[in-house]
């Protein structure tokens, strides 16, 4: 199947909506060609909104759309998404649970060349804090586009992480998205990987080389950071000797913190986390920078076995 | 002082690495490089105060890019003043110090780290009060975009500088009239720019940011205003000097072909 990033999807699956829900309005601040939320001009340009540069205005525009009984889907960069316009979506949209779907791209170090400041790794950290706040990532374009009408039907505000980069499809066409569970995409033995985003690919290529090998993890899409399927991650946990999250994303604060919290309150059991180690990360190309901060198949790969190994050792 | 001919052949030199940079790096942001390239190189090589022996040192002029994504631009003039050791191609290389938006702690030179719009002119403020209060004489210059100043933020500084009488900082507002989404009044008009800052309480000078004579005498009015900050209001062509870019803003951030990267070399005179 052709490449295709999450945030194609999302234009596409976003003008299904507007075609048949008039009660969707859209915003976006300079940026609705690459966030894609401008594809809804196509269908109906008088409920797509262009606020300008100007992303605190944005949100709290959309929670006022959404207070007087719009469904708002907000659009920009992750970065300034979730991290310019915090404290409105805290306030403005969260706080009185308002229905404000904000939806965002370029998020992760798959942003590239434009650089670290541009690269946002804190936003899942920073949205799942705030309460009446879901927390929704994509692995691929097909879960992206069944994503998106389901987020329509979702009371109140929610997160869409999405992605520049145009990745494999990890899903086939006969895949159906399922809010609220985690998506076991393969069910394998001892060693348990939960992967979000883009990770989930790399993952994916990770296990298909280790299988050959003879270590057969377990693979889980985690598409719902917040609320988390906290059922399916422990009855997940209890059938595997380890457990490894990964995701693009600072590993303080995303999925792998979520993990951990549900397991140290419900089962505990120790949790490796691979994401980007509480640093910057810096320009190039998406694949060198998964590669140099350890988000590639290899480096999945290689602490696989670097657990798997230790365990042959303790037995 | 440079000559104005002096100027311009270094400001030729200038466009034809951010086409050279931006191309080899197959991303980043030639239209709003090119569009302020007469006014920055006009600020360093005839306004600021920095050289090899200073350009360490906090006594000096200072420069933010608030427009972060013109880091081309700004680049290729620290380079042309023979400040830069870098390779200009190593641009949004991995491992390279010259970052797709500027970082202060990777270049000499880079005086604030920028790329979200509307912080910069923020940090200049900042830097003015520094200035201000540990009685350096030294000037804070700041360039911004006109899609930019969408920010609330943008309006928050300029109340900021004008509230604490910031003669030392001087602003300039590159009003090429194009950011991502088209036209800034189509995506959401700031206009009347010149008379939003003047309500501010900002000394403001409308000029032709293509203009060398303008360009000075705005840098030199600016110098003897007392008592408040001071706004370059310049009326600029986005994609300045290669044809096929110039008002067009498909060429906000995306790298010419190779093919394209020649025709615009061989329009801004060979190479
Ligand atoms: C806070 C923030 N929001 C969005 C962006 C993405 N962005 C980069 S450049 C740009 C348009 C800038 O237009 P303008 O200020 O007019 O710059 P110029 O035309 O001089 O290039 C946008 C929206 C950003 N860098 N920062
Ligand atoms: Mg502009």
């Amino acid at each position: 199947m052709a490449k295709i990033a999450t945030r194609e999807a999302y234009g596409k699956a976003l003008m299904e909506c507007v075609r048949t829900n008039p009660n969707i309005v859209v915003l976006d601040a300079d940026l609705s060609g690459s966030t894609k939320s401008g594809s809804v001009k196509k269908v109906n340009p008088d409920i797509f909104f262009n606020m300008g540069i100007a992303e605190g205005n944005m949100m709290s525009v959309a929670a006022g759309l959404a207070a007087s009984g719009k469904i708002a889907f907000a659009s920009s960069f992750a970065m300034f998404a979730a991290g310019r316009a915090y404290e409105q979506i805290r306030n403005s949209i969260a706080y009185p649970a308002l229905n404000v779907k904000i939806c965002a791209s370029h998020a992760g170090i798959s942003v590239g060349e434009d650089g670290a400041s541009h690269q946002c790794i804190e936003d899942i950290a920073l949205m799942r804090v705030i309460p009446n706040m879901r927390v929704l990532q994509p692995a691929d374009a097909v879960e992206a586009e069944q994503m998106i009408p389901e987020v329509v039907k979702m009371e109140g505000p929610v997160y869409v992480r999405m992605s520049r980069l145009a990745t494999e499809q990890v899903h086939d066409e006969n895949y159906k998205f399922v809010p609220g569970k985690v998506d076991v995409i393969h069910e394998g033995k001892d060693i348990l990987i939960f992967a979000s985003g883009l990770e989930v690919n790399e993952a994916k290529l990770a296990c298909d080389e280790l299988r050959k090998e003879g270590i057969d993890p377990t693979l889980v899409n985690v598409h719902t950071i917040k609320p988390l399927d906290e059922e399916g991650v422990v009855e997940l946990a209890k059938k595997h000797k380890h457990i490894i999250t990964v995701e693009e994303h600072s590993v303080i604060g995303g999925l792998g913190s979520a993990i951990a919290e549900c397991l140290i309150k419900n089962y505990p059991t120790s949790v490796t986390m691979m994401g980007v180690q509480d640093t910057f990360a810096e320009s190039g190309k998406p694949n060198e920078l998964f590669k140099k901060y350890e988000l590639d198949s290899t480096a999945i790969i290689k602490k696989v076995q670097e657990v798997y190994g230790n365990d042959k050792v303790e037995r | 002082m440079y000559t104005k001919e002096e100027l311009m052949q270094h400001a030729t030199n200038i466009r034809k690495n951010i086409i050279k940079m931006v191309t080899n790096a197959k991303s980043g942001h030639p239209g709003g490089s090119l569009s302020s390239a007469d006014i920055l190189t006009t600020l360093y090589f005839n306004v600021m105060d920095i050289h090899s022996d200073n350009v360490n040192s906090l006594d000096r002029d200072r420069f933010v890019l608030s427009k972060g994504h013109a880091s081309p631009l700004l680049y290729a003039v620290l380079k042309e003043k023979g400040l830069l050791e870098e390779d200009l191609l190593s641009f949004r290389m991995i491992d390279s110090n010259l970052q797709g938006h500027p970082n202060m702690n990777y270049v000499a030179g880079v005086d604030m780290s920028t790329g979200s719009l509307g912080q910069g002119i923020s940090a200049a403020v900042g830097m003015a009060i520094a200035n201000k209060l540990d009685k350096n004489d030294h000037r804070i210059y700041a360039l911004m975009g006109d899609g930019e100043s969408q920010e609330g933020q943008v309006w928050e500084a300029a109340m900021a500088a004008a509230h604490y009488k910031l003669d030392n900082l001087c602003a300039v507002l590159d009003y090429n009239e194009l950011q991502i989404d088209g036209s800034v009044h189509d995506v959401m008009d700031p206009a009347p720019l010149d008379e939003k800052f003047q309500a501010f309480g900002w000394h403001v000078i409308e000029i032709d940011g293509h203009n060398y004579d303008e360009i000075a005498n705005a840098f030199e009015e600016a110098k003897n205003v007392k008592g408040k900050p001071t706004l370059i209001f310049a009326h600029t062509i986005k994609g300045k000097g290669v044809s096929f870019m110039e008002n067009n803003a498909n060429w906000h951030g995306v790298a010419p072909t190779p093919e394209q990267c020649e025709a615009a070399l061989k329009e801004l005179g060979g190479e």
